[in-house]
Parts: C-alpha cells; structure tokens; sequence
C-alpha cells in the first residue's frame, strides 16, 4: 500500500532529480500506471533487479547444493544403493549407483553453478543493484535499461546451462575450470559433447551480463553519488562493489576470449589448445597448440574471481559488524586501502593454480611471493574486524552471527592458503582434498556466510518485514558447526595425499583408510542442507508473512537507504535526495548511539 | 514406503521448527523488543564462547585421531624438506589461527550488548595498525624465502647419475618406458603410435629406441636419483606421487619433468607401516575423463641388486614390435589392463571385428 503512495509520488521526483529540470509538470506521466511486467518481470527498478538476482541465485544455489548432496552420497557411501536416485536420474544412476559420468557431471555442475551462478551474480549481483544507488544516494543505476539485460543475460544462461543437464550425452564434466583437451575433444569424455557446448555458451552469455552489470556499478559509483557523498565519505560496501566490478570488468574479457578458442578448437579445427593428441585409437592432426595456454587465460580471470565474490562480502560484513557493535569500523582507510592491495594483487597471482603444470621455476617463484603478498592485507582487514568490535556493545542479530561466522572462517580458509601459496607445499597438496577444504571454507562457506548476514541484515529494506529471528539462529549455528565438521577434517585426507575429483577411492590401498569419515562428512552435509531449506522456506514465508518493520530505521544505522521509506517506490526518495555531511561510522560519537550520514558535522564535534 | 516415511519426519521436523519460531516471534513482541534482544542476546553470547571451547577441543581431537593417516614419514629426499617446510607453516599458522579465533570469540561474548555499555569510540589507531601490517610482512617473508629455497631445490636440475623413467599418461592408465642398456630414451612421435605394438610412438629408425622397453610397474633403485618424463596421450593428466609428497603435470604435446631420490624400499615401507600390503602408488591427480579415479600405477623400490634382476627380464618393445609375432590387442604389450580402458579402444572394437 506504501509502495503504491511512493510509486505515485515518485514521478515528479524523479523528473527533479534525474531530469535535469527539462521538463517540468508531465502531467501524462502522473497517471501512468506500471504494468506487472513492466515491475516485476522488465523492470529497471535496481531494487527489483536485485531481488531477481536474489532469487535466482537462490534457486541455483538449492541446485547446486543438492548436487553436492548427491554427489556425496557416492563419497560416503560407495558400497550403497539408492533406488530413488534411478527414479530421478534413470540410466545416470543404474541400480541406484550414480555411474562416473554422472558423478563428474554432478562435481562440473556444482562448482560451475555455486561460483558464477549463485556466489558471482547472487551474491555481488544482488547487492550491488540493492545497495549503491541506496548507499551512494541516487535514484537508480547510471543505466537502468543496461541494468535490466544485465540480469535477463544472466536469465539466458541460467536458461541454457539448465538446458544442458537435458541433453542426451548429458551436461558438462571436465571439471568447472574446463581443461582442454578433455573439455575440446567429444571423443575424451561425453560430457564434452553438446554438453560442453551449452555450457561455453552459457559462459558467454554469464560474462555479457557481468560486464552490463559491471559498467553500470562502476559509473554509478563514479557519477551518480549525491551531495557530499566524497569517495572517503562511502560506506566500505560500495568500495567493496566498486572493486568487484572493476575486477570483473578486467578479468571476465579474458575468460571470453579463453571460452571463444576453446569453442574455436572444438568446431573449427584450430589447434590454439591442442597438440600432438592420439584419442579414443585415432592420432588427431592438430600440432602446435598449448593446453597451458587455456590454464593461462582461464586463471587470469579464476583468480581475481574468488576476489569478485570475497570482496562483497567483506564490504557487508565491516558494515553489519560496525552497525551491530554500534562501533566505527576500525580503520576504515586501512580497510578501503587492503581492498585495493587485493584488488591489484587479484590480477598478479593467478599462475599459483599452475605451480605444478611445468610451469618455469623462476616465474613460479615470483607468483609464490605475489601470492604470499595477499596475506598482508587480509590480516589487517582481520585484525580490523576484530577490533571492530572490541569494547563494542554487540547486538547479536542473526546478520550480526554470521558476519562474526565470517571472520571466523575467513581465519581458518584464508591460512591454509598460505600453505597452497608456497609452491613447494603446494607441489605435495596440488589437487588434494586439502585444496577442497581451503577454499571451500575461505570463499564457499565465508562467502556464504557474507551473503546470509547481508541477507538478514537487508531483508527489512527489501521487502519492508523481518525474517524470523529464531530460525535465522537455528540456521546460522547448525550452519557454522556443519561447516567446520565438514571441512576441517578435509586437510587431513589431503595431507594424505587423497586426489579430488575421485568417484571411488576403495581400490587405493593410500586412500581407503578414510570410508568412515567421508561417511561422517556425507551425513554431516545433508543436514547442512536440510538447514539451509528451512532458511529458503524462511525467506520466502517472510517475504508474504514476515513481521512488518514499523520504523525507517530498524538498526539504527546512518547509512543512506535507511533514510528512504520502508518500502522505497522507482526513485528511493519521495522528495530531495538527501546531502551526506559525514562518514557512515559515527556510532557511538560523543555519546551518542549514532549519526546518520545526513546530519550536519557540528562545531563542537570532536574530530575523528 | 521408508523413503516416504523419511520424507514425511523430515517436513513434521521442519514444521514444528517452524511453529515454534513463530511462536518465538510473538512472545518477544508480547515482551518487547528490547527484553527479548536482551534474552537472545545472551543465549548467543554464550553459545559463542562454548564454541570457541568445543571448537578448540574438537580441533585437538580430530588431529588425535587423523594425524597418522597422513601417509607416515616422506619417502623422497624432497619430500622430507616438504614435511619440514608445512610443518613450519603449520607452527606460523597455527599460532595466528588460535589467537586470533579466540580474540574474535571472546571478544565478542564479553562486548555484548549490557544495559549501561556503551561502545568505545574507536576510529582508528596507526600504531596499532603498523604493527599489524609489518608482523605478517615480516612472517611471510620468512615463509616465502625458506619456501623458494626448497622450491628451487624441488625445481633443479636432476643430478648426472640419475636413472631416466619416461611415464606417459593415457586414459586411463600409464605406459612407463625405460631407456635400456644405453640409458637414453629413443625419439617418438605421436602420429607413430600404435596401441598394439607401440603404445608410446617410438620411431623405429632411432637406434637408440632399439633397447628400450616398457613395465608395467615403475621399478625404481633406493637412494638412487630418478629423474620422470612425464608426458600425455590424449588429455592433461598429473603424476601424483603421495608417498613422495611430489606432483607433476602430464601435458600433452608438452614433456614435464620431476626428479627425487626414494628413501626406503618397498619392503622397509612395509616394515616401517606395519603393512604386508604397502605399496607406492601413482595417481592421477588431475581431472581427465570419467575413469580418472581408476587411473592407478605402482612403483616398487629395491635395492641395486633387485633392479639388476628384474632389469635383465626385460624385453625391448622393439623386439616385441618385430620379431615375434605382434601382440594381439588385448594383451596391450605390457600395460596394465584396466576395466574403465576396455571400454574405450578395444572394448568397441571387439565387436566391430566380430561383424
């Protein structure tokens, strides 16, 4: 009902602060009524935008986690048979074994759909389109329109990577990294058919829509902040954005044009990636080609992609943590300036995937010291954190847990990559289970874990209600817990050596010795996933059911989106936009609990 | 029926959660919102220093029962400098993961929110944040030097008198080929390969080829140097050697080398394990077709004398190729057969010749 009163007082709003003052008193415009398609499906709304990333990547991220569930149930249990899983798969799980194939393409899937469907356009998309022109104080993103194809690309693929898991030989399954020659050559693997095909057009369509997205966050951030607003003056998570669309907009290119010689190789009978191949009893006529060449390209992005879905989570978490601590964030130059280290050392390390390709010796060691480099920013923004809140005056709402989950895990993922960082652990741990653990824990879990706090914490803004408190709790402790019991032990059959990707390891006399366990972590995962359906069913109940929030402001935070209507009509603001006259951390100044952005520094202030 | 029964515990469970929750819901607006925040508060507060704790435990714990899984000591002169270099990062590591989690943990059980608190205002402190920049500087400095220095060892050349394995990947198994009497590997090329008489493509004109014959096990001759070409058939695969705590990428179009000295034999490991079924194994460590985990090879160390024994056995490939009568496909020389293989080459072609 709000919606509607803002909506119908947002035209001539809009006029005044987009329209440059054109044109004034459109009369026709005032008795425009927005279809449903037009708000809903095509809508250039950046709020509407960002719940359609949202629930997309929420749909994905039930896939692709269920395929895990599945593909776990081979690892902890590898004697069993589940007969309902021919009834869903058919001939993919024949007497109710997944057969190998199946199980790569379950493993390619996973890792395809929660990194770039759910972890790069749920997580950074989502809250990217929500929170910068809500932070920064505009009405919407530099180019709405651009905005609205952003996510009907990312629509398109999502569309045809589904189509992929329907095609007779089956979806892709050299891995999600795609490694040529096996992902080039139908006659190496079957999933590198048609399957393969609709996956690199997918891709392509993914990176289409990340550049739209990018080039809009970025313009945004640059031009569109309303008065006042400094680049000093903006909260952490726009910088966090705002180096996430960078990344994204330098590295995915690359990616592309990896994808376009693969594709190339696959049907046009170049050999940029292959050489010297005898497959299936046939000695194929391609000579002169670089199967490392492909590693190359598909790292220069791989690498500052982990970057691309860390980094917006740091920047929500500072912002949950100072808001719930009711503390400044500690060194928030600091903080802006470890991003940006990372930011530029994102692009300097991606040959630490390569250490044990034959790569040169000497390149290998200057990739050891860029990427053992990276930690040094990552411990301030740890320490920082930390800092954060001690002596604060913590309010443990659920975004507040999982933001602390956060730290947490992004402790324990982000030490074991200085083990995989230095080449000569590394040579031993390549491809192990412990590499699994590491950045599952420091990019899967505390992405995740970002994501959950920034979707608890945001939620209220979004739809104008509260998801339910006690099984947000429910949901963050079993998750935390499950996330430790199925991980941590991980490093340990790595140190064994234990390869990833093995659909069976019962006749490995090295490996066997770890059935109990990978059963333990089997049935530690389908609770963790029971848990998380009962936070999507959370989500959706609220999103109709939620209790309403009754105030502007229910976190007390003096971020600008807290100073829109509960439920923000096209255009934010019903009147001006308001002038930001300081820094989005002044909790707890002078004695008082907080300042919002908009009000004036006084004289007697003290200087922070 | 179980299935369904499952099934429906699963969704009584996710609805009594859920009424449960809501009734939670209520109550704290019933109590207001500032006592139930409080009450919640609290719960949190301590269920977070109880993880800190159990989490802790559990961290001694589950390295009580898994440390000696990790494969027992290092069996490669490399691989011991390996087990001393990430037991050093451990220590590093380790220190830094304790302190920290328990600062984040207690920190934020005794900062929770009290009537009468108030938050510090804290902005910033470059004092503080100098010391946090230049202590990991200086940690990582040490790590990444005392790591390029095994590094470069790991990486050099192989010494003069090593013994010269060449292992080539292929889906799904490894064809391993020794150089023979003259202790040089014959020239190959790909568009010579033959999977009944010459798995690899030697070239038959190369002289030096004539004495070179393919195993079906790695033999290998303890505290000898032993330097691998590593090589690929098809698709990238890697030369995984756990034991050794060593790995190497097999690409192909694009020979790898990797060079070690083993410490103990077969049978010392067996010994050492308290495991009559010891053995080193090879695996393929990276991702390479749907028979990837089955792609498994075998080296056996001995001493000089047994090498010496099993070495005069051998017979060239080139002996095999033309003087008796060529192998019939499915001997495959002496590759080991493997189930997922069969499928492939001559699994289709059984009955292709049958027609």
């Amino acid at each position: 009902m709000s919606n509607e009163a803002t909506l119908h007082g947002q035209h001539e709003v809009i006029h005044h602060g987009e329209g440059h003052g054109h044109h004034d008193g459109h009369d026709h415009d005032h008795h425009h009524e927005q279809s449903f398609i037009s708000k809903y499906v095509f809508s250039m709304d950046h709020k509407m935008i960002a719940k359609q990333f949202l629930i997309t990547g929420i749909i994905w991220a039930i896939i692709g986690a269920l395929f895990s569930v599945l593909f776990r149930l081979q690892l902890g249990f590898p004697d069993a048979t589940f007969p309902w899983l021919e009834s869903i798969l058919g001939h993919w799980a024949e007497g109710g074994r997944i057969t190998p194939q199946a199980y790569y393409a379950l493993v390619t899937m996973h890792g395809t759909i929660l990194v770039f469907f759910v972890l790069t356009a749920g997580l950074s998309g989502t809250f990217s389109n929500f929170l910068i022109p809500l932070q920064v104080g505009a009405r919407d993103m530099a180019s709405p329109f651009m905005n609205m194809l952003s996510y009907w690309f990312f629509f398109l693929a999502s569309m045809v990577m589904m189509a992929s898991f329907f095609v007779q030989t089956g979806p892709a399954s050299g891995g999600w990294t795609a490694y040529p020659p096996l992902s080039a050559l139908g006659d190496a693997s079957i999933g590198s058919k048609i399957g393969m095909d609709l996956w690199l057009v997918s891709m392509a369509l993914f990176v289409v829509s990340q550049l739209l997205g990018g080039l809009n966050y970025i313009s945004t951030i640059l031009n569109l902040r309303t008065k006042g607003m400094s680049m000093t003056k903006m909260p952490l998570t726009i910088w966090s954005f705002f180096f996430t669309a960078v990344l994204g907009v330098l590295s995915f290119p690359v990616l592309l044009s990896g994808f376009i010689l693969l594709l190339f190789d696959r049907h046009a009978g170049t050999s940029f990636y292959l050489s010297e191949l005898f497959v299936k009893g046939k000695v194929l006529p391609n000579e002169g080609g670089s199967a490392i060449l492909y590693q190359h390209l598909f790292w220069f992005l791989g690498h500052p992609e982990v970057y691309i879905i860390i980094l917006p989570a740091m920047g929500m978490v500072s912002e949950v943590l100072a808001i719930n601590a009711r503390k400044p964030i500690f060194g928030y130059l600091a903080m802006v300036g470890s991003m940006f280290a990372i930011a530029i050392l994102a692009f300097l390390v991606w040959a630490h995937h390569m250490f044990v390709t034959g790569l040169n010796p000497f390149l290998g060691a200057f990739f050891v010291l860029l990427t053992l480099l990276i930690a040094v920013p990552s411990a301030i923004k740890v320490f920082n954190w930390i800092t954060t809140i001690w002596k604060g005056n913590i309010r443990f709402t659920p975004g507040a847990l999982f933001s602390i989950g956060f730290v947490s895990t992004f402790i324990s993922g982000g030490l074991t990559g200085i083990w995989l960082g230095n080449a000569s652990i590394d040579i031993h741990l390549h491809d192990t289970y412990f590499v699994i653990a590491h950045f599952h824990i420091v990019m899967g879990v505390s992405a995740f874990f970002g994501m959950f706090a920034a979707i608890y914490h945001w939620f209220p803004k979004m739809y104008g209600r509260y998801l339910n408190q006690t099984i947000g709790y429910i949901h963050f402790w079993i998750t935390l817990i499950g996330a430790y019991l199925i991980f941590w032990p991980m490093h340990y059959e790595g140190m064994a050596g234990m390869p990833r990707r093995y659909y069976n390891y019962s006749s490995w006399a090295s490996f066997n010795q770890f059935d109990g366990l990978n059963a333990f972590i089997s049935i530690v995962v389908i609770i963790v996933f029971a848990c998380q359906l009962l936070f999507v069913i959370n989500f959706f109940y609220s999103i109709f059911k939620g209790r309403k929030v009754t105030t502007t402001n229910p976190w007390l935070a003096t971020t600008l989106e807290w100073t829109t209507p509960i439920n923000p009509g096209h255009g934010n603001w019903p009147g001006e936009i308001p002038e930001v006259h300081r820094w989005a951390y002044d909790y707890s100044k002078d004695g008082k609990d907080f300042i919002p952005q908009t009000v004036p520094v006084s004289p007697d202030e003290s200087a922070h | 029926m179980s299935g369904f029964l499952a099934v429906l515990v699963v969704v009584l469970i996710f609805v009594v959660i859920f009424q449960i929750a809501k009734a939670s819901e209520y109550v704290s607006i019933l109590k207001g919102e500032k006592k139930s925040r409080q009450q919640s508060n609290r719960i949190n507060g301590f269920l977070l220093i109880a993880f800190l704790i159990l989490g802790l435990i559990g961290v001694w714990w589950c390295n009580d029962i898994l440390k000696d899984r990790i494969l027992g000591e290092a069996a490669s002169d490399h691989g011991v400098d390996i087990d001393k270099m990430w037991k050093t990062t451990l220590a590093v590591t380790g220190i830094v993961f304790i302190i920290t989690q328990i600062l984040l943990f207690w920190f934020s059980f005794k900062y929770q929110e009290k009537e009468g608190r108030k938050a510090y205002y804290f902005p910033h402190n470059n004092k503080l944040e100098l010391i946090w920049t230049v202590v990991p500087a200086i940690a990582l400095t040490i790590l990444v030097a005392y790591g390029l220095k095994h590094w470069f060892r790991l990486t050099s050349e192989a010494p003069k008198e090593s013994m010269v394995v060449e292992i080539t990947g292929q889906q799904f198994n490894w064809l391993i080929r020794y150089p023979g009497k003259d202790g040089q590997l014959g020239s190959r090329f790909y568009k010579e390969i033959n999977n009944a008489t010459n798995p690899v493509g030697q070239i038959w004109t190369d002289d030096l080829n004539k004495d070179d014959f393919m195993a079906s096990e790695m033999h290998l001759v303890v505290n000898k140097p032993v330097k691998l070409i590593i090589g690929s058939k098809d698709v990238v695969h890697d030369v995984g050697l756990p034991h050794f705590r060593l790995k190497m990428d097999a690409v192909p179009g694009i020979p790898t080398t990797l060079w070690f000295t083993p410490r103990f034999t077969t049978a010392e490991m067996k010994k050492k394990t308290n495991n009559p079924d010891f053995t080193y194994e090879i695996s393929c460590d990276q991702m390479c077709g749907e028979g990837h985990y089955s792609m498994r090879g075998v080296i056996v160390v001995e001493t000089q004398e047994e090498y010496d024994a099993w070495i005069a056995k051998q017979v060239p490939q080139y002996k095999l190729a033309h003087e008796g009568s060529p192998a019939p496909t499915g001997t495959q020389g002496a590759t080991p057969a493997d189930p997922v293989m069969n499928s492939d080459s001559s699994g289709t072609a059984a009955p292709a010749a049958a027609h």
